[in-house]
């Protein structure tokens, strides 16, 4: 299952950061991070719930940078 | 600005105000180093506090973190030594104002590029059954409503024009700045404005399957495919701030170590400011931000011009295409066909019961058919229709057995024919098992399609080829009065996908394929690119293509393959300029050349120089 998020974060590196961040999480498929349309696609694995998954997403991408949001 | 980067611009200027001021004000000491603090903090607050959090949440290589050990390091040893502090909040100072700028300038070209695609109707004005107008969300108006278009608003739902004449302005959706002149009758495209008379419209579609959300979509989930460059930059500044720490590291503590055994003078002060020169230059946010910049930019300035790109990585296929291969109906023809001759013992029999048998068919050659007809078609009754693909239709029409198609058809159904070798699209009828004769069709090709391969050519395509499913005679007559090199002819939809990969198997380069949508989806995404042309108004052509072209002007292939060059040179440009100044000021900064001021200069100098060439990535409409 794939889905589209929006997004804020600051730096082009940031976004990087997110979505290397975002791919390591445990659910996660693939996920790319849009710096310019600031969208983030997210990729599910299968029976991975998306309403379980991307509160750890969000999680994981402020430890790796604070000063970004995914608008759930 | 956004309030955020007003902030920070006060920020800026007060602690660079202030940095000037101290430079008049003669104090030593403690004191000195406390006023240094003051603009230092004021600039630097957040950086603080994110190295902080960096921390916290185990981030070495978080760039605030090593901004602030750079920095915190050079007042060190200002305090330590030199009781020189400058440096230190100067490069926290520019730190900033390439964080700003770039802040500022992606803002700014995020808002330009989504003003290009601003065509997202508000409202439509819908009829009600009183004759009232009501102005109502686009979204709840019903297939077959009624709506009114003022002068100067825009059409919000695709529709057929039942009341007054007006001409519109398409350049939002085709790039086309010439107005197009409607009629009562007319089919009318969502997206396009109002310009001069009042209409009534009956929709024909949902909103949401209107062209103007169909652009939409695409064009807000346009790069995000990345190209080979973006995930090369990525993957580089992945490998940069690891490798650049480590070698300050390595700096701070071998060469001196080495002297010290070695008996020469080691001046760890000078080792260190060395390593902190490395240091200050480790965030690769310079680099990170060119490259979708620039792409976002070039698909921005392409979607302007009417060529719609799926993605980055499309794009930079687009600049290495070697050959390019054409469908020919609709592409380079104008897919307006006509009938130019019949040939049977009662034309009029046998017009119309071709024309019966194509009722319910859209296809082109089906179209000029019933055209030529001219008649309502309703006398008789028409049943059991089937295509048969690459061969014709067959239908039952008052029950009789009708075969209208190729000459392939008629040999099938064991009918004895002769073929009609003249360039033209010939169809064969017949009817319970008895010929009745052929028509000749005809189709023109496009006026600008000689020049478009010519153009193609200068563009840097090596190879073009025709594709098509026509007859061999009318296929090489076309291909040659357009300049193409090579003609594959009276091929099945799935044919052309062999052929195409015939075409491919070792190629170098990429393979464009150019069709119209129109039965060669298939095609459209087994090529490297697949470009659907006069796309307006088909939703299969929408989704299987890589590139769309608003309007179906074939001159705008090479102008496609201009702007995805002109971008990967502008991404070029920037991967190898941004890294070549920061390895440059590494190498000097390790022999001790560069200090700090020309390592902060440097690196946001590369950042606004490389900022501003992605921007010229939008500029494409003289490419």
């Amino acid at each position: 299952m794939k889905k589209t998020y929006k997004i804020e974060v600051d730096c082009a590196n940031c976004a990087n950061k997110m979505e290397i961040a975002t791919k390591n999480t445990e659910g996660v498929r693939d996920a790319v991070v849009n710096f310019m349309t600031l969208k983030m696609n997210v990729e599910f694995e299968d029976g991975a719930d998306p309403k379980a998954v991307m509160p750890v997403v969000l999680e994981n991408c402020k430890k790796v940078e604070d000063e970004c949001e995914i608008y759930l | 600005m956004t309030k955020k980067q007003k902030k920070n611009l006060i920020r800026i200027i007060i602690s660079a105000v202030l940095l000037i001021a101290l430079h008049f004000i003669p104090v030593a000491g403690i004191l000195r180093f406390v006023l240094y603090m003051i603009p230092y903090v004021i600039v630097g607050y957040d950086i603080l506090i994110k190295a902080w959090k960096g921390i916290k949440n185990r981030q070495p290589f978080d760039e605030c973190f090593l901004m602030v050990v750079a920095t915190l390091g050079a007042i060190a040893l200002g305090i330590w030594s030199t009781g020189d502090y400058v440096e230190a909040v100067a490069v926290m100072l520019f730190y900033q104002i390439g964080e700003w700028f770039q802040s500022y300038a992606v803002g700014k070209s995020r808002r330009n590029i989504s003003a290009l695609m601003d065509i997202r109707p508000d409202y439509a004005n819908l009829i009600g059954e009183d004759g009232q107008t009501e102005e109502v969300d686009p979204d709840e108006v019903e297939i077959g409503s009624l709506i009114l278009v003022q002068p100067g608003e825009k059409v919000p739902i695709d529709g057929i024009i039942t009341e007054g004449d007006t001409s519109v302005d398409t350049s939002a959706l085709t790039g086309e700045s010439v107005p197009r002149t409607l009629h009562a009758g007319e089919e009318i495209i969502s997206g396009s404005i109002n310009l001069t008379g009042v209409i009534k419209v009956r929709t024909t579609k949902e909103f949401g399957e209107s062209t103007v959300s169909k652009v939409l979509d695409l064009v807000e989930n346009a790069s995000s495919r990345k190209s080979k460059s973006e995930n090369f930059i990525s993957k580089f500044a992945r490998y940069y701030t690891p490798v650049v720490v480590y070698s300050a590291l390595f700096l701070a503590i071998v060469p001196p170590l080495f002297l010290l055994v070695t008996g020469g003078k080691a001046d760890f002060g000078d080792w260190v400011y060395r390593a902190l020169t490395f240091l200050v230059i480790s965030c690769p946010c310079a680099l990170v931000i060119s490259i979708p910049l620039s792409f976002f930019a070039g698909i921005g300035g392409a979607s302007k011009e009417g060529v719609l790109v799926k993605g980055s990585n499309y794009l930079e296929a687009l600049s290495e295409a070697s050959v390019c291969v054409f469908d020919k109906t609709g592409t380079l023809t104008k897919g307006v066909f006509e009938v130019v001759s019949i040939n049977g013992d009662d034309p009029d029999k046998l017009l119309e019961t071709a024309a019966y048998a194509e009722k319910h068919s859209s296809h082109p050659i089906a179209l000029s058919v019933k055209r030529k007809y001219g008649k309502e078609l309703d006398a008789h009754e028409v049943s059991d229709v089937e295509e048969i693909t690459g061969r014709g239709i067959h239908a039952k029409v008052d029950g009789r057995d009708v075969y209208a198609g190729n000459i392939k058809l008629m040999q099938e159904n064991g009918l004895n024919v002769t073929e009609d070798r003249s360039p033209a699209t010939v169809i064969y009828v017949s009817c319970d098992g008895t010929y009745l004769g052929s028509i000749s069709i005809s189709d023109v090709v496009k006026d600008t399609s000689k020049e478009a391969i010519a153009r193609i050519r200068q563009a840097g395509v090596r190879k073009t080829v025709m594709l098509s499913g026509d007859r061999k005679n009318v296929a090489e007559e076309v291909s040659k009065s357009v300049g193409i090199d090579e003609c594959h002819a009276e091929l099945l939809p799935e044919d052309k996908v062999t052929e195409l990969e015939k075409i491919m198997d070792g190629l170098s380069g990429k393979l464009v394929y150019v069709g119209d949508g129109v039965n060669d989806a298939p095609v459209l995404s087994r090529a490297d690119i697949g470009i659907a042309m006069g796309a307006l108004g088909s939703d299969a052509a929408i989704e299987a293509a890589d590139v769309v072209l608003m309007d179906d002007d074939p001159m705008k292939i090479s102008k496609a393959i201009r702007i995805s060059k002109k971008c990967i040179r502008i991404v070029n440009e920037n991967i190898y300029f941004a890294i070549g100044v920061k390895v440059l000021c590494l190498i000097l900064g390790a022999l001790g050349i560069a200090n700090m001021w020309l390592a902060i200069f440097a690196d946001v100098g590369v950042m606004v120089i490389a900022v501003i060439n992605a921007i010229r990535a939008l500029f494409v409409k003289n490419v």
